[in-house]
């Protein structure tokens, strides 16, 4: 049974990676910008997410979207002020843009919101469970974490294969000069990516100061495992990043399992695994290339 | 030769600058060639990264002194030195905590060197003071790691000066909290991979074997890890739990914990629970969860500067910064009290003079007596204080949601007990 559960909580737990890695997994796959900033965002969605539930009475479900919108703007004012700018100067100027970009937002929350450690409450919610047989418990708040990353990439997946504006993305994302051609504004198509992608971002960031404690600099801790999940489901594919996900928390879980000094390892030799024998993931990407 | 007007305003900014920096250093000079004695004290703090929470007393403590000093000139052998005071902050990287020592030393011509918080900003910084010769006194990190730095010996120092207690104390103040409950004598270790775990897993078991609880370690996992599911089935049936986890890998394994149905009846927690802040983070089953106690407002000592009591420094800390008092608040206060009677005993503030001062300083601070070389047990320039051990409990409209209340004062009986440990619920 310690199996069964290793193997359970592993895909709780791969649905948490999988959920923070979408939104890299997106502005990688249409724009081949690697965003370094992806954990500050994170972390700085978790603490608007709890800004705003603290300061106002909403609950936290209308704080949470507020979040979101609030992020998805930014991030089309980020790639359309900061991010096409770098663009245009080769493939080295966006990472080190978002780079510093990261350095610059992990500073300014400390100084804003200090180095004090903080948690979005939940309530009950964070400790509640449901015992499925002697020794196997699933966690409700990391099934839910779960079921909102799959409904997370499966909508921002129906929307790029069966919308106008979605196919225009996709197009924009294969020949950036073809699209325009043909009447596409290519900035405004990344603009829209990066939006849709930070605006992930902030949910993700949000379920993780749910799930946790954090700090401003605590977005370095996590940025690896997205980057993981996003390199073993295969570059630019979002189902393949949902899979990426899922495969590193059960590696994670399961090497635990063997032996818990090795947990984080076994994950990242899966990871240099995939590299090693199949360099384009699991899934190389099909919908969004 | 034509000059464009250009060339011609930036040599006249130039000359103008020159003739400028020329005046100032005149007057500079004479203001330092005035009668004035002056101490000059550099501070190596975490204002920025992720030790920045031990450097939210350190700034604090530091504006208080700045405004006492420039009251109370430092009385030493019959002259009134000015006491000067620099920080600069080490942005928690040790690297960058060794550069801003040698600056420190190097351009600011500081007198002595204090610095607190984890052997990480600690030891770059005495090692700095060694190879400059310069006096360092150093605080908020157990002695070993800051004593012990390559192979298992304690280093070799002359300039620096430590004080805190060890991993004895610790070990000494959780065997007493787990007696005080009655258990099946098994506890699980939940121990990652940094010095601190590496430290810990490896000498507790030795340092709480009269207690009679076996530890089952079952390996160091790796900061930042996401799921404990592994740990957790492997410690159920442990009634204790023992751990220095960092605050978010404890917040994930105390929430999984409760998940998966595994209780502990006390649970001893170093590093994760110092700071109020991370305990409200964890909320309401933060209640009951056990720490060392290096330092309390309901002490009974007091400042040899100031004269406060330690719940009165702790009072001015909270209604200053509207935030909950914490532990290295009173280290860091003490440092200054340190400083000041090493360069009193010492009569002046020459380098060799001050560290002779310091090798059998004994002065009764705010964290309780600070003595060195009166413990053989641990190196010269080790001075150690008391340690106890708290309880997080919930308070019904108090302040503060939690309160550290002292459940085990063995090592220190002057600090009163609030009550007996209380199982967890």
């Amino acid at each position: 049974m310690t199996w069964v559960n290793a193997v359970v909580q592993g895909l709780l737990l791969g649905g948490q990676y999988a959920l923070l890695a979408c939104g890299l997994s997106l502005v990688f796959g249409v724009m081949r910008i690697v965003n370094l900033a992806h954990g500050a965002l994170a972390v700085t969605a978790a603490y608007l997410t709890l800004w705003l539930s603290q300061r106002t009475s909403l609950p936290l479900v209308v704080c949470l979207v507020a979040s979101v919108l609030v992020f998805a703007g930014v991030g089309y004012l980020l790639q359309r002020g900061l991010l096409n700018r770098a663009l245009r100067g080769g493939e080295l100027a966006p990472l080190l843009v978002t780079f510093g970009l990261a350095v610059i937002v992990v500073n300014l929350l400390q100084e804003i919101a200090t180095a004090n450690s903080r948690s979005i409450s939940i309530g009950g919610l964070a400790t509640s469970s449901t015992r499925i047989v002697d020794g196997l418990s699933i966690g409700v708040f990391s099934l839910l974490t779960l079921v909102v990353a799959v409904a997370l990439i499966g909508l921002i997946q129906l929307f790029l294969s069966r919308t106008a504006v979605g196919r225009a993305m996709r197009a924009t994302s294969d020949d950036p000069g073809a699209a325009r051609l043909m009447g596409i504004d290519d900035r405004h198509m990344y603009g829209l990516a990066t939006a849709i992608a930070v605006g992930s971002v902030a949910a993700a960031g949000a379920f993780l100061g749910m799930s946790t404690q954090f700090t401003p600099g605590y977005g370095d801790l996590v940025l690896i495992f997205a980057f993981e999940a996003v390199i073993i489901g295969g570059l630019g594919s979002l189902w393949g990043t949902l899979l990426g996900g899922l495969v590193l928390g059960v590696a994670q879980t399961v090497g635990a399992q063997v032996e818990p000094a090795y947990g984080i390892l076994f994950g990242h030799v899966v990871f240099l695994a995939v590299l090693a024998l199949k360099p384009s993931g699991l899934m190389p990407r099909t919908v969004t290339a | 030769m034509k000059l464009s007007p250009s060339v011609i305003s930036g040599v006249a900014t130039l000359t103008l600058a020159a003739t400028l920096a020329g005046c100032s250093g005149g007057i500079g000079g004479e203001e330092s060639s005035g009668d004035e004695a002056t101490l000059k004290i550099g501070f190596v703090s975490t204002t920025t990264g992720s030790l920045a929470p031990f450097g939210q007393a350190n700034s604090f403590v530091v504006d208080q002194m700045k405004a006492y000093f420039a009251d109370n000139p430092l009385e030493v052998d019959g002259t009134d030195y000015q006491v000067e005071i620099v920080v600069k902050d080490a942005q928690s990287d040790s690297t960058r905590a060794a550069e801003v020592a040698t600056e420190l030393i190097n351009s600011d011509g500081v007198d002595v060197l204090i610095s607190s918080g984890t052997p990480d900003i600690v030891d770059p910084v005495s090692e700095q003071c060694e190879a400059n010769s310069i006096p360092c006194i150093t605080t908020v990190a157990p002695w070993q790691p800051f004593a012990i730095r390559d192979g298992d010996k304690p280093a070799d120092l002359s300039y620096s000066y430590h004080f805190f207690w060890g991993l004895e104390d610790v070990a000494a103040v959780y065997s007493d909290i787990w007696t005080q409950v009655s258990t099946n004598k098994k506890a699980g270790g939940l121990f990652p991979n940094d010095p601190d775990g590496q430290a810990w897993s490896a000498n507790f078991p030795g340092l709480t074997e009269s207690s009679g609880v076996t530890i089952d370690n079952p390996g160091l996992y790796t900061n930042g890890t996401k799921d404990f599911s592994a740990q957790i089935s492997q410690f159920k049936g442990s009634d204790i739990l023992l751990g220095v986890p960092i605050p978010p890998d404890f917040t994930t394994f105390w929430k999984q914990a409760k998940q998966q149905g595994y209780s502990p009846k006390v649970a001893t927690i170093g590093k994760a629970l110092l700071f109020p802040s991370s305990v409200e983070a964890l909320g309401d089953i933060a209640d009951g969860l056990a720490t060392e106690v290096w330092w309390t407002p309901t002490a009974p000592y007091e400042s040899s500067l100031t004269g406060q009591s330690a719940q009165e420094l702790a009072d001015s800390f909270e209604s200053e910064t509207g935030e909950q008092w914490t532990q290295p608040l009173g280290f860091a206060h003490a440092l200054f009290e340190v400083t000041a009677a090493a360069v009193q005993k010492a009569g002046s503030t020459d380098a060799d003079d001050i560290v002779a001062a310091l090798s059998d300083l004994d002065v009764s601070t705010v964290v309780g007596d600070v003595a060195w070389g009166a413990d053989p047990d641990v190196p010269p320039y080790v001075a150690k204080t008391p340690v106890t051990g708290g309880q997080w409990r919930a308070t019904d409209g108090g302040d503060h949601p939690f309160d550290l209340v002292v459940v085990s004062n063995q090592l220190a009986p002057e600090v009163p007990l609030a009550g007996k440990v209380e199982p967890l619920s």
